[in-house]
């Protein structure tokens, strides 16, 4: 018998501890596949955050580095300076990456670190039960803003692909889903090319992945996957929001 | 052997890089930011990283990355950089990964003075960060010490896969001094099989945590940590005693305070006065067993305390080791102001009179 399918490679046997629905699975298997498929499994150094994906290191078949809250960027940082020849990424939530993390997030792209970042953004904290995150939507509920978010409480939530964008030293941001098969296509096209150019040594890259959070929506998947598509793309446009290749800065 | 001009900061950059320091991650504050620049133009030139991060907290995790893919790392830092390091020190411990971090101690608290003090004591010895944990603390007294423990640290550091803490102050990090370029004792360590550099042939992933979930297992995590404490305390702790042997009262003193103790030993020795020095190189571990012992001796009828700080932080530790044997007097400036020879002198003979 032929096999029409198997598990990646790039993945342990370890069960994953998921709510049921949540996308933080199908975005794991992804970031495998582009590890084995780009013969960059046995190369790779992840570093996961704090959050639902803390167990990450539990997860990717590869060497991994638990950060602290927020700091996945200035680990990774750590690492490939001193590897530059290795495949290094983080795996970070909308809490870790564009919260307590925004600094180190900014400055590493700043500096265009030749790491690839994986921002899994479901507009809430999931871990610690639906705390209110800056990419929550203006009338969203979460538990520290339970009749919604508001302009005048929280401000406008943060576009963090875009606000990379503005930065020379990251030569690559594009934001995805993993709603559907087409959808998936795509996001695994945009990491495996955020993977080559870290490895082409262009630059900083980011992939944004829009992601849904059942449990803390209080939705079943399907709602959840729905509410995404009605809600989340509006306002976090898909697509290549920058590719160039890193230049030199002209000196005046 | 030659002796060389260094400047105290510029000499511990140097050292690291002599001992094979391989990155070094810092952020400007003064008065370490020597450290940085030296680096900066040195490291690269040895094949090592040098990267100015935008905060000392992405600095400590920078050398968390590093450490944990089993580089040799280093930062340092001053007083409330150190504090913004803490989240990050507690990290390196708990995961078990060797690094080398200095703190050019200035006045506290908050922004406080970039004069030298003494105030962070407490945060360097008792783990500073959350949880149960100790980071090695050497606290030299002059330059040369500095760049013997500097190149040290990092050996200590691998050997028990812990974060080593050098701790001097803004007079150290600033002043010129001779100093020579001693070999350092080697030191048997450990290979680095532990390190997250990429799986390649190796059958498991290496992973860098210091996450254990299940209550059992961070209990055993603590324990095995314990008992690493436990062996560095047995192994590792170093003091000096200058003139105890005969004397009536001894002066307690680390860093600078104790080197300017040495010249109030020699005023009151001239007068008469016996007086010693017991001067902590350990801060942690502290020589407690050796201070009690001390205090034990029927010579010995009062303890002088002299640090940069206050009201005393190893004051407490003083205390703890001589157990209420013999009374403790306390002497400190803090804010920049150091002790002076004078007070050191009229203090030691107040003290003396009050038990004779």
């Amino acid at each position: 018998m032929a096999i029409v399918y198997e598990k990646s490679k790039g993945l342990t046997d370890a069960e994953l501890h998921y709510c049921p629905g949540c996308n933080h699975g199908i975005i794991h298997k992804l970031v495998a596949e582009s590890l084995v498929e780009l013969g960059l499994l046995d190369d790779a150094i992840g570093v996961c955050p704090v959050g639902c994906s803390v167990f990450a290191y539990n997860y990717f078949n590869c060497d991994m580095q638990e950060a602290a809250h927020g700091r996945a960027p200035a680990v990774a940082t750590g690492i490939k300076r001193t590897h530059p020849s290795q495949a290094v990424f983080t795996y970070q939530g909308d809490g870790d990456l564009a919260s307590i993390g925004a600094a180190e997030i900014v400055h590493a792209a700043m500096r265009g670190e030749k790491f690839t970042t994986i921002f899994v953004n479901n507009a809430i904290y999931g871990m610690t039960g639906g705390q209110m995150a800056p990419t929550t939507l203006i009338g969203q509920k979460a538990t520290t803003c339970q009749s919604g978010r508001t302009v005048e409480q929280a401000g406008m939530p943060i576009r963090i692909a875009e606000m990379l964008s503005t930065l020379d030293g990251c030569v690559y941001a594009e934001r995805v889903c993993v709603t559907d098969i087409a959808n998936i296509n795509k996001a695994k096209r945009a990491i495996k090319k955020a993977f080559e150019k870290q490895m082409n040594r262009e630059g900083f890259t980011f992939i944004e992945v829009l992601s849904t959070c059942p449990t803390n929506w209080g939705m079943t998947p399907l709602k959840a996957i729905d509410w995404l598509k009605n809600n989340m793309i509006p306002y976090y446009p898909l697509g290549v929001i920058k590719e160039t290749a890193l230049k030199q800065a002209e000196v005046k | 052997m030659e002796k060389e001009l260094w400047k105290g900061n510029e000499a511990i950059a140097e050292a690291a890089i002599r001992a094979g320091c391989d990155c070094f991650f810092g952020y400007p504050i003064t008065p370490q930011s020597e450290v940085p620049e030296y680096m900066s133009v040195h490291l690269p030139q040895h094949g090592g990283v040098f990267v100015q991060s935008e905060s000392e907290v992405a600095a400590i995790n920078m050398v968390y990355g590093a450490a944990g893919s089993g580089m040799r790392a280093m930062t340092s830092s001053s007083s409330p950089g150190i504090s913004l390091k803490q989240e990050g020190i507690s990290y390196i411990a708990g995961a078990e990964l060797p690094c080398v971090i200095v703190n050019c101690m200035r006045g506290g608290p908050g922004l406080g003075t970039i004069q030298p003090g003494q105030g962070d004591y407490y945060q360097a010895t008792r783990g500073g960060g959350n949880g149960d944990y100790r980071t090695l603390v050497l606290a030299p007294s002059n330059v040369q010490e500095t760049v013997d423990f500097v190149q040290e640290a990092f050996d200590i550091a691998d050997q028990y896969r812990n974060p080593v803490m050098i701790v001097c102050d803004g007079l150290i990090g600033q002043m010129m001094e001779p100093i020579e370029w001693h070999p350092i004792p080697k030191r048997k360590l450990p290979p680095k099989d532990w390190a997250a550099t990429g799986r390649k042939s190796r059958e498991h992933n290496n992973i860098i945590n210091s996450l254990y979930m299940a209550p059992e297992d961070c209990d055993r995590h603590n324990h095995h940590l314990a008992e690493k404490y436990a062996a560095m305390a047995k192994n590792e702790t170093r003091w000096q005693e200058h003139q105890c042997q005969d004397a009536e009262i001894v002066i307690t003193a680390y860093g600078t305070p104790a080197r300017i103790a040495l010249t109030a030993l020699e005023a009151l020795r001239a007068e008469g006065v016996k007086v010693g020095l017991f001067r902590p190189v350990t801060l942690w571990p502290f020589p407690e067993r050796a201070l009690h012992n001390l205090a034990a001796a029927s010579h010995v009828k009062a303890f002088l305390d002299v640090e940069m700080s206050s009201s005393g932080q190893m004051l407490d530790d003083v205390r703890l080791a001589v157990e209420g044997q013999k009374p403790i007097h306390y002497l400190g400036h803090a804010g920049g102001v150091m002790p002076t020879v004078e007070e050191m002198v009229d203090a030691a003979k107040a003290a003396l009179k009050e038990v004779k």
